[in-house]
Order: C-alpha cells, then structure tokens, then sequence
C-alpha cells in the first residue's frame, strides 16, 4: 500500500503533535477522518433519523461541540481502558482494536490478519479474551478494557510477561502481546472450571489437569509463525505452578 | 466498510420493530463473522441493531425438562454452563471444538445459527463468480477449488457448506429454535432452521428478515451417557472441520434403543442421517452394526472431483463416533 493510499483511510492521522488537535478539548481522543469518509458518514446518519421506539438513538451527538467540527458522524462511547476512563467520539465502523492503536496510541495489540484468525489483537473486556479486530468499538460501552499495556503494574511486569521472558516465548515479538493476554485469560478461565475440547471428562469434581496439550489447546486462537509454541507452553506451565505453590 | 447507522437495542419489541423498517439491516450480537463479512465487503448492512443488552441470555431448565439456551449467551458460556455439560455434552464438545476460546467469547448461540454458510468464493468480494453473493453470477467453486465442499444436497448453484460445529449437535439433538417477529413468537425444528441451495443459494435459512431468535429449546435427552463428537480438519485445532459427526445413542444395557447421527462439512446445512439411525434401532452394540450405519449414510453421497475422500473420511467418521458412543473404542 502507497503512502497515499494509506492517507485516505478512515484511520488517518495527520502527523502533527496531538496537543495542538484544533483546539479540541480532548485532543488524544479525536478521530481523524478525510473529507470522503465524512461526507459519507454524515449521509448515513441522516437516515437513521427515520427509525422510532424506545432505543438509544446515537444521533449527531450534543458532545460535538466537545470536538468542533467534522464530528457529526461520530457516536459517544464512554468505556474503561487500563483502568482510565474514557469518553470518545468515533465511527461507528471502528473496532475495538483500531481504536485502542489509532486513536489512544495503545500499539502494544497488534493486527495481525484483522479477520479473527491470528489472535495477535487479543484483548481482555470484562476479564474475558476477544479479538478486538472482530469487534466494534461500540458494543463495549461501559466495559473495561485491559491491553497488554495495563497487565504490568508500572516497572513490575505481569508475572506472565516475566514467564514469557524466561521461557523464550517468543522470536520476533508481533504476537506476543495477544499470546500473554490470551495466557493470562487461559489462566483465569482454567481456575473456574472451564473445560476445552481435549477435556478428556466433562463431569469430573475438580480443575482439570492443566497438561502440555490442554495448554496447546486452549492457545490454539494465537497463531506464532516464528513457532515460539514450545517457550509459551512452559511459560504457562510455569506460572500454573507458581499459583499451585503458593495455593499449598 | 460501507458505513452503517448503529443502534442499541432495549427491549425485544424494539429491536424487531427497527429491523422491518430497513431492507438491509441487520441484528448485531457476537459479531465474529458479521464484523468480518462487513470488512470483506460481502455484507453491507446500512443499519446496526446492536441486541447485546437484551435480556436473553439465560440458560434454564424448561418445565417439560428439556433447557432453554438463549440466543445471547456466549459460546463459551453456553459449552461451559454445567447443566449442559452433564446432560448434553454432545454439544458442549461439539462448541469447544469450534473456533477459538476468544471467538466464543464473543460469539452468540444466535449468531452461531445465523453464520453463514460460505467457501472461499463466498468470502472474497474480488471473486467474480458466486451465485450466493452475488445472484446469478455462478458458481466459481464448481469448476474451481472444492476440495473441501458439499458431498449432500448441493447443486451447480451452490457446493458451500455450513461451517458450525455447534448446529451439528443441535441437529443430533432435536433443538428447536424459538423466535419473535412482528407477528408474534413461532419454533422452527433445527432441521428446517437452515435451507439446501435450490434455486435461491443467497438464503441461508428460513428466518424471516423480521425475526429475533430467542432461544435454543433442547428436549430432555436420553443421550448423556453415550454420546461422541468427532471433528476431522487439516489442523489439529482452530479449524473448520473437513468432515465431523455428531452421535448419541440411547442404550438399554446393550441394545440400541434411539441413535441420532449427523454430519457437518458435508452439506450447505447440518446434515442428518435418519435412515443410518433406522438401521441401529433395537440392535445389539457391535462394530459390524456400525459399519452398515455408517454405509447407509453415505449410500447417497454425491461427491465433486476434488472431495471425493470426503465420503470415505466421513463414513469411517460416523464408524469411530459410534464405537466411542457405544463404548467399543
């Protein structure tokens, strides 16, 4: 892709400092989008002003004036990210995953093949893993958000991070954010009892036995094409134990 | 991605009551494939219901004794909830060897009804042939790539296959898919739930464009105890399936007295096998009975050049599931 085929999408950003956006309030938070789109953004939203009943309708929003002009296509969407509060204007098309890289700058969830088959844009909303590139931005109002940038409490990594580190769970490094969110939710999910599909017994008492291939199984929506697998299942394996031993 | 006008949902009424006002909008839940055919450019919704904060999804015992499964629990949960592990683990398997453990997270019951049955001419916009995208305009799998395509019920408008794993169960189990439109409340048996090609390849199934799915009703099930979901794909995980088959067998010490058979990655719907399921009635468990089911579902396959190993792969599949079913593996 050219430069300037790059400069005409939606997703843009003009180059400049951020703290200097135009005299927006919140400068961070605002979307760039080129003439075209938004000329195309404003004419749908003119038709949804047809529909009746009682829904939440996101019209042009009265917080427009927050951001000035070139926001009538934008909706609010106020969420939690990392622990912070945020209020934002966006497209509607913008998924979860663009936002947090495009609009907050929150480049550590990678986009791997943006079509849910890679896993490198693994997040965590509410505690539970997605692929925030199949998801839009939208349908998690009021939720809260944790990227791989919110695991570490400020120079102490995540225990995971650590892990992957020792264990070499990782070559290049593109998946490994979506690889140790989708540890750290693997984890959790184990701790309550969910079963995977090499679950040998649906319905026997107790945690399953987090083996070398229940692990594989259950990292099996993170692709790694440096073939890291062997690091990241000890990485696993490592801090299962860790948890086990400070449970005895 | 075209644009789209986005809104949120309330209430049930509502939400049917915005869809019929717009030809081409549509529900929102889970999202994974709508969002994906959206980027593709192979669905162009101009309006977003977004149903994900309607009240459905529960999953309960129903008076009769069989489970309500809502239409917006997630996969993930839906696999996970322990009555449907311990009274249908034919479908808790049959969920879990789907997709990704992040994919269900998002995905919906409802939404893993209404994916649609694709192939790769089906998913790539730039593709000139496709009957189901673009009407009329062929078949470019036909004499193209269908090494992985319908062995059952398809025809020169249309070899996809339905990719659920999930619906396979469902069809095995006799689930009936309760929904809302404009009209009222209505159930549609899962075996009338998703259509064959016909004429009209670009209708997946036989929801009205004004129906909300409510729930997944399951019937109480004397399957619990014997029951297998087999998955074969060219990977060993996060793959759709080449072939896989769903069985469950209802035993009286040793004597077969009910068996359902299904197929998935052979045909543009869950595939049943009833005359397989005929041949096991009343018999004793043996290995040989099996294979003469498992022949008789396959007798009227009808393979294209490519896929011909499909109908060995899915014969020798039912063989396995009912072995393991009927603790003979």
């Amino acid at each position: 892709m050219s430069m300037k085929d790059f400069s005409d999408s939606p997703f843009f950003r003009d180059p400049g400092p951020r703290e200097q956006g135009d005299g927006h309030r919140e400068p961070e938070l605002n979307c760039a989008m080129n003439r075209r789109e938004f000329a195309i953004g404003t004419g749908a939203l003119t038709g949804a002003a047809a529909f009746k009943g009682p829904l939440h309708h996101f019209g042009p929003p009265a917080a427009a004036e927050e951001t000035g002009a070139g926001t009538e296509s934008k909706l609010v969407l106020a969420l939690k990210i990392n622990g912070e509060n945020r209020r934002l204007h966006i497209d509607p098309r913008m998924t979860l995953l663009d936002l947090l890289r495009e609009e907050l700058g929150l480049t550590g969830t990678k986009k791997g093949c943006d079509h849910g088959q890679c896993g490198a844009c693994t997040v965590l909303a509410n505690g539970r893993r997605i692929n925030s590139c199949l998801s839009f931005a939208l349908v998690h109002e009021g939720e809260d958000i944790t990227t791989v940038e919110g695991l570490a409490r400020g120079d102490e990594l995540h225990p995971m991070q650590v892990a992957f580190l020792e264990h070499d769970g990782f070559q290049c490094g593109y998946c490994t954010s979506g690889q140790i969110c989708s540890a750290v939710a693997l984890l959790q999910e184990h701790d309550r009892g969910d079963a995977s599909f090499v679950t040998s017994d649906l319905n026997k008492a107790g945690a399953v036995e987090l083996t070398p291939d229940e692990i594989r199984e259950r990292m099996s929506g993170n692709i790694c094409r440096c073939g890291a697998y062997p690091g990241i299942v000890a990485a696993v394996q490592m801090i299962r134990e860790q948890k086990l031993g400070s449970k005895r | 991605m075209n644009p789209f006008t986005y809104e949120r949902s309330a209430e049930i009424e509502s939400a049917v009551t915005v869809i019929a006002r717009s030809h081409s909008a549509k529900f929102l839940a889970g999202g994974t494939n709508l969002v994906d055919l959206m980027k593709n450019g192979v669905e162009k919704p101009d309006c977003l219901v977004d149903i994900n904060r309607l009240a459905l999804s529960k999953i309960e015992w129903l008076p009769d004794g069989g489970l309500r499964l809502g239409a917006l629990a997630r996969n993930a949960d839906t696999a996970n909830h322990p009555l449907v592990r311990k009274n249908y683990p034919l479908l808790s398997r049959a969920i879990l060897s789907g997709a990704s453990p992040q994919l269900r997270n998002l995905a919906t019951n409802g939404g893993n009804l209404l994916q649609r049955t694709r192939c790769p001419y089906f998913m790539d916009a730039g593709s000139p042939q496709c009957n189901k995208r673009v009407p009329g305009s062929g078949c470019g799998a036909l004499e193209g790539f269908h090494r992985t395509h319908a062995i059952f019920g398809a025809n020169d408008k249309c070899v996809a296959t339905h990719p659920s794993d999930m619906c396979v169960a469902l069809a095995a189990l006799d689930a009936m898919i309760r929904v809302r439109g404009p009209q009222g409340e209505r159930a549609i048996p899962i075996a009338e739930f998703h259509r064959l090609p016909g004429d009209t390849p670009e209708i997946d199934t036989n929801l009205r464009k004004d129906e909300l799915i409510l729930s997944i009703d399951l019937p109480q099930s004397p399957y619990a105890e014997h029951s297998c979901y087999l998955k074969v794909r060219d990977r060993a995980s996060y793959e759709f399936a080449l072939i896989s088959a769903a069985v469950a067998l209802d035993m009286r010490g040793q004597t077969i007295h009910n068996a359902r058979i299904a197929l998935g990655g052979v045909s543009h719907k869950p595939w049943r096998c009833p005359e397989a399921e005929t041949i096991l009635l009343q018999q004793e468990v043996s290995a040989s009975m099996f294979e003469r089911a498992a022949a008789t579902a396959l007798a009227h396959a009808q393979p294209l050049k490519q896929n011909a190993f499909k109908v060995e792969l899915a014969r020798r599949a039912i063989v396995h599931a009912l072995n393991n079913a009927g603790g003979l593996a």
